[in-house]
């Protein structure tokens, strides 16, 4: 394709034709345009007179230059331009397709599948051969099939949850003969990569294809100080500002999993790793089960938390008060020395520990027990807790399990106990036996430096053997434990200090109570740890992040897993929780020191992003250009010839409105065939458009809004009855009049709205007489209605037949009436109650007349709970206007007044006829009040408390 | 077309009282039989006082008269006798131009105009004719045959520029002229002095389309007249403009002398303004001769 910066061409020989633009310019430039034949009497007057310039009977040059562009962009419209053409794959050697595969891609791996798609299609129309490789399966042999065959496989890969690793493997597994490569990078360097680079780029034409998301990954959290610290790498050398969202997320206390933390790691100038700590309560932190960098779809981008993370709650108690004594001979100095670091410790005694739920609990040197704490702690036990007692001097003083074996006790103990080595005994301090097989501390190295010099002795039982998991070299047991329902009791026959034992200042005292669970380790477990288990997988990740039921996955050795947790997981151990024989490990996708480093390929490699600009036809475009620079010279040669002027100015602007729409579809058509943000931007302009036209000038509805906003203005609906529309205009009119005298509310006239054509929000108050026939106002008239009634405007309904409000709508405006509410936002009604403050915001009414008296009006509903104010004959009724007030007194007709406040209509008779338009009137003022005053009257409620606590 | 004519000008006739025209050379006009009847009848002037009869209306005594004597008089003028008018339409072709679609060609206009004359003329009693083809007469069937000669005037044979007619003219009588006068003003000069000759005076209408007043015409124009005799080709018709304009009033104001000059009347008339201020104006015209 012949390619002009980002535009190809589908057909550039046409492009020749461009060679004759020059010669068109001559051809033109010598025809001046035609003349027009006119009939025109006054020639007469004309004969003699000759043009004083003779000059224009050549085109003039901006005219040429109009045509020439418009040629030129019609034969270049021919040849088929084409923004951001679609790379092809020249070449018909097979080709092959190779895929990373790993986490690293997870984020873009639809678009790769459709990248790789695309070239798949393509080979398959030119007939190649294709091969496609994911690196990170084991290496297996290559073989080129029919594209066709690879569509449907394609589709299915997914990208795994580990990096490639042995990339050395693959290099002996392509065929002899040379193709080309289409490498999908994760644009990481792996181990082998550049080997593998090398031989693609030997065989053939290598095309590298990138993706532009930055690969970043969460290491293994690590607990320091307290702290738990998350720490994130980037690539290497990606220099820059970047800050990532990390969520901790894991289950809330009803077990659903949701979002438990979040805290930002930032990344400032090149670093390739960024950390923060986040300081949790062991609440929550025990919580947390993965760490994840929010709004990444990515196995790197979680780190699965395992029992490193969590912190047990071990409550320590001694027998007593603290004694006075020196802080190394304390009973509980070791254990806290030995557990600060990793537990978190509850030092309380029995009963007040137990609440907080502790992991363990430690006795030391505690013998006798209240019998309610005793209950709470085996019930505490066997619910799952550990109970670790050391001997100590007043233990074997005791006759706690002496004779029966205590609940608590995993031995029953004899009296008194044994003292070895010392200066009064016979034989020298004993040492610890190897661990027997099946013991928790099976495998931990004995250090030859712990002694015991003296202990208790468990009771020769049948069962002692089984519940003994550590022992002297002569055999006495030293540790021993019972289970007791779900938990255990583990008793260490010496003390917690080092007063009968150098156990305490040993590490091995350390590893024991790691082993026993009651802490945990804060770093990666080694491989020292690791070793002698198999590992069973629990849960496993995907290349997304997301957690898999691991299933029948089979275990993985010790030694593998430790392997595994520095060169990161594989096919055979895949991310994910392992479990052991008393903990989880986490294997993760990041190990707790791996890096980034950006892959670099050979220099015949070819490199591309993964994003591709999508391919764009100008054609249309173009042509287009081409027809409005024709009809452009139209207008123009018109103009030139003296036709446009007869024409008008009216002409003139209509063709280039024209001109204008005829660009604009255009414009959008183009964008429609375009990538989607194209057509944003698009629609964008558009918008900005419209609001630039919106924006300028006065608009139709400018003088209305102005007449509605002059002051306050009363309104009514016109309900297409001119008589009843003439009525409710000169109600409104009269009622004004009244305000005006009465009041400081000076309205101005009245306006008579259409719902579905004009704006609500400009009135207070709307006045809709209701007729037997009234239309229903349309869906979008409704939301304007509501919305009126919504943010604080009242309508008055009136069905004008005095009886709507006793018999409930009886009558055909009351059924009219009932059809119209029905869509609108009312709240629930009740008839007028006296203390409603509609009867003394303005004067004090209990009757509501119009034209006529009978019948009472509906309004808002009070709240149930309103209750009667002391010493003041209101409820305390504070909130809120009523949006409606609905009545059938025919208000307007009693209001109505001419310009010379002469009334229109009668009202009952003589003087009883004028008291009523007197109280109707009232009615209309109290009304208005409310509408503008809201419910100020009621808060008079509230003025005998002001009075009060003003001392009156 | 005739009775369209008619209609049309009847219309435009009716919103004008009667019209007399001036009585300025009663006796020399009068024709035989029809004049010097020295009797009373519908006039100006002052004719006698007579004793009023049974049947006389009330309205028609002269109480000032009646104040001086116990019986009542009513006043009688003398019946004054009627003009010959000769109307002179162009029906050259260039009379058929017109500069837009919504106005009438110039010769429309100008024969509407003429006839709305006559019947003016015809209703206050005056006789009206038509140069060259029709004798002046009065009566209200002479409405129908000048529109029927009017209408059939529009020769095809016609030149691009019309003569004005003086056949039939009757001495001391009046004349009306209605063209362009966009042709040779020599035919018109030389009609105006035969007119004077014979004691005929009158007035010089022109009518003009609105193009031909403003020349709206810009580019490379070739103008021809209506019949395609004349050319003429330009290559900026609005470089033309002003000399064309020039040359325009100078016609006029030629016009104008020559009128004055035999004691005539000119004015120019725009078809694309209201018919009824050129009919107003010749109404006047005729009337006072100012």
């Amino acid at each position: 394709m012949f390619m002009i910066g980002p535009i190809g061409f589908l057909t550039p020989w046409i492009l020749w034709g461009l060679v004759i633009l020059p010669l068109l310019w001559f051809l033109l430039r010598a025809v001046p345009p035609a003349p027009i034949r006119r009939r025109f009497p006054g020639v007469a007057l004309l004969l003699g007179l000759t043009d004083e310039d003779a000059e224009t009977d050549r085109t003039p040059w901006w005219l040429l230059l109009l045509r020439m562009l418009a040629v030129a962009a019609a034969i270049i419209g021919f040849a088929g331009p084409v923004l951001n053409p679609e790379p092809k794959q020249a070449g018909n050697a097979p080709l092959l397709i190779v895929l990373d595969g790993g986490w690293a891609e997870a984020r873009d791996w639809p678009r790769r599948v459709e990248r790789a798609g695309m070239v798949l299609e393509e080979a398959g129309r030119d007939g190649r051969v294709v091969a496609v490789v994911r690196l990170t399966d084991q290496p297996q042999e290559i073989t080129f099939r029919a594209a066709s065959d690879w569509q449907g496989r394609l589709a299915v890969i997914e990208p795994s949850p580990w990096l490639p690793q042995n990339l050395e493997a693959w290099v002996d597994r392509f065929p002899a003969e040379n193709f080309d490569t289409l490498w999908l990078s994760d644009g990481l360097a792996h181990p082998g990569r550049d080997m593998l680079a090398g031989l693609f780029a030997d065989k053939g034409q290598l095309t590298v294809i990138e993706g532009d998301a930055p690969v970043v990954g969460l290491h293994p959290v690590a607990f320091d100080e307290g702290a738990v610290v998350v720490s994130a790498s980037r690539l290497v050398g990606q220099g820059g500002e970047a800050s990532l969202e990390v969520v901790g997320r894991g289950p809330d206390p009803s077990g659903i999993e949701r979002e438990l933390a979040r805290a930002t790691i930032e990344f400032t100038g090149d670093e390739a790793r960024a950390e923060v700590k986040m300081d949790l309560p062991p609440e929550l932190r025990n919580r947390v089960t993965r760490f994840e960098i929010a709004g990444l779809r990515s196995a790197g981008a979680v780190t699965l938390t395992d029992d490193s993370l969590k912190r047990r709650k071990v409550a320590l108690i001694t027998a007593g008060p603290q004694a006075e004594g020196l802080q190394l001979l304390s009973p509980l100095h070791y254990l806290r020395q030995a557990l600060a670091p990793v537990a978190d410790l509850i030092e309380a005694p029995i009963l007040t520990a137990l609440p907080a739920s502790p992991d363990a609990v430690v006795l030391a040197d505690v013998a006798r027990l209240t019998a309610p704490e005793e209950a709470a702690l085996v019930e505490w036990v066997e619910k799952g807790g550990l109970l670790l007692r050391f001997a100590g001097p007043r233990l074997a003083a005791s006759d706690v399990s002496r004779y029966e074996e205590d609940p608590l006790m995993p031995v029953r103990l004899r009296e008194g106990g044994r003292a070895l080595g010392g200066a009064m005994s016979w034989g020298d301090a004993k040492k610890l036996a190897p661990f027997p097989e099946g013991s928790p501390f099976f495998g931990l190295a004995l250090p030859d430096d712990v002694q015991i010099a003296e202990q208790v002795l468990a009771q020769p039982d049948p069962e002692l053997g089984t519940r003994t998991i550590a022992a002297l070299d002569d055999g006495t047991p030293l540790v021993t434990r019972k289970f007791i329902g779900e938990g255990q009791v583990v008793l260490i026959h010496v003390t917690a200090n080092a007063e009968w034992s150098t156990l305490p200042l040993s590490g091995l005292f350390v590893q024991m109570l790691e082993r026993l669970a009651i802490s945990t380790r804060p770093a990666q477990p080694g491989a020292r740890e690791l070793a002698g288990q198999i590992w069973v997988p629990e849960v496993t990740l995907n290349a997304w992040g997301e957690e898999r039921d691991a299933g029948e996955v089979a275990g993985v050795p010790g030694e593998e897993l430790a392997d595994a947790m520095t060169a990161g997981p594989g096919p055979a151990h895949p991310p994910g929780l392992y479990a052991g024989a008393d903990r989880r490990v986490a294997l993760n996708v990041l190990g707790a020191e791996a890096s980034f480093a950006a892959a670099e390929w050979p220099a015949s490699a070819q490199i591309e992003g993964l994003a591709l600009m999508p391919e764009q036809s100008l054609k249309g475009g173009f042509l287009s250009a081409a027809l409005i620079a024709l009809l452009v010279d139209i207008l123009a040669a018109l103009w030139l010839g003296g036709r446009l002027r007869r024409l008008g100015r009216g002409v003139a602007v209509l063709a280039v409105a024209m001109l204008a729409a005829l660009a604009a579809p255009q414009a959008q058509a183009q964008d429609a065939t375009g990538q989607q943000g194209a057509g944003q931007q698009g629609a964008g302009q558009q918008e900005t458009a419209q609001q630039g036209s919106t924006a300028a000038g006065p608009q139709p509805g400018d003088d209305f809004a102005i007449r509605a906003t002059n002051g306050v203005t009363l309104a009514f609906v016109k309900t297409g009855d001119p008589q009843i529309d003439e009525i409710s205009d000169y109600g409104l009119r009269g009622l004004g009049d009244t305000l005006w005298q009465r009041t400081s509310i000076e309205p101005e006239p009245p306006i008579g709205i259409d719902l579905e054509t004009d704006e609500l929000a400009f009135f207070p108050f709307i006045y809709w007489p209701i007729t037997a026939d009234a239309p229903l106002p349309s869906d979008a008239a409704y939301v304007k209605l509501n919305q009126f009634l919504r943010t604080g405007g009242m309508i008055l309904f009136d069905t004008r037949d005095a009886n709507v409000a006793s018999v409930g709508g009886g009558s055909s405006e009351g059924q009219a009436l009932q059809r119209i509410a029905a869509g609108l936002d009312i709240p629930a009604l009740e008839p007028i109650p006296e203390d409603h403050v509609l009867t003394r915001t303005f004067y004090l009414l209990q009757t509501f007349p119009g034209r006529w008296a009978e019948g009472t009006i509906w309004v808002e509903a009070a709240p149930a709970d309103a209750a009667q104010a002391e010493g003041v004959p209101f409820r305390n009724l504070n909130d809120g206007v009523t949006p409606v007030v609905i009545g059938g007194n025919d208000w307007a007709a009693a209001w109505a007044a001419d310009e010379n406040g002469v009334t229109l209509l009668p009202v009952g008779r003589g003087a009883a006829g004028d008291q009523q338009r007197e109280i109707a009137r009232r009615f209309g003022v109290n009304l208005i009040m409310h509408v503008l005053t809201g419910n100020y009257k009621s808060d008079q409620v509230h003025v005998p408390a002001l009075l009060d606590r003003l001392g009156q | 077309m005739s009775l369209h004519l008619q209609n049309e000008a009847e219309a435009l006739g009716q919103s004008l009282p009667p019209l007399l025209a001036e009585a300025e050379m009663l006796a020399a006009t009068v024709m035989l039989g029809e004049h010097g009847r020295r009797r009373a009848g519908a006039g100006d002037e002052f004719w006698q006082y007579r004793p009023a009869h049974q049947g006389d209306p009330a309205r028609a005594i002269d109480w000032r008269r009646s104040g001086r004597s116990d019986g009542h008089f009513i006043r009688e003028r003398e019946w004054q006798a009627a003009q010959s008018v000769t109307l002179w339409v162009d029906p050259a072709k260039s009379m058929s131009f017109t500069g837009g679609k919504d106005r009438a060609p110039k010769g429309e206009r100008a024969r509407l105009l003429a006839l709305a004359l006559a019947v003016l003329l015809l209703r206050g009693g005056e006789r009206v004719g038509l140069a060259g083809l029709a004798q002046p007469r009065a009566g209200r069937s002479q409405v129908v045959r000048l529109a029927a000669r009017l209408a059939g005037d529009e020769g095809d044979d016609a030149g691009d520029y019309g003569a004005p007619q003086t056949e039939g003219m009757v001495s001391h009588g009046r004349a009306v002229f209605i063209s362009d006068f966009l042709g040779p003003l020599d035919a018109v000069e030389a009609a105006l002095t035969r007119a004077a000759d014979r004691g005929v005076r009158g007035v010089l209408l022109q009518v003009l389309d609105p193009a031909e007043e403003e020349f709206p015409f810009d580019g490379r124009v070739v103008f021809e007249s209506m019949t395609g005799a004349l050319r003429h080709e330009t290559q900026q018709a609005g470089e033309l403009r002003s000399r064309y304009l020039a040359r325009l009033a100078e016609r006029r104001d030629r016009l104008t002398g020559l009128a004055r000059a035999v004691g005539w009347q000119f004015s120019t008339h725009h078809t694309g303004g209201p018919a009824q201020s050129a009919l107003l104006w010749l109404y006047r015209a005729l009337e006072g001769g100012r």
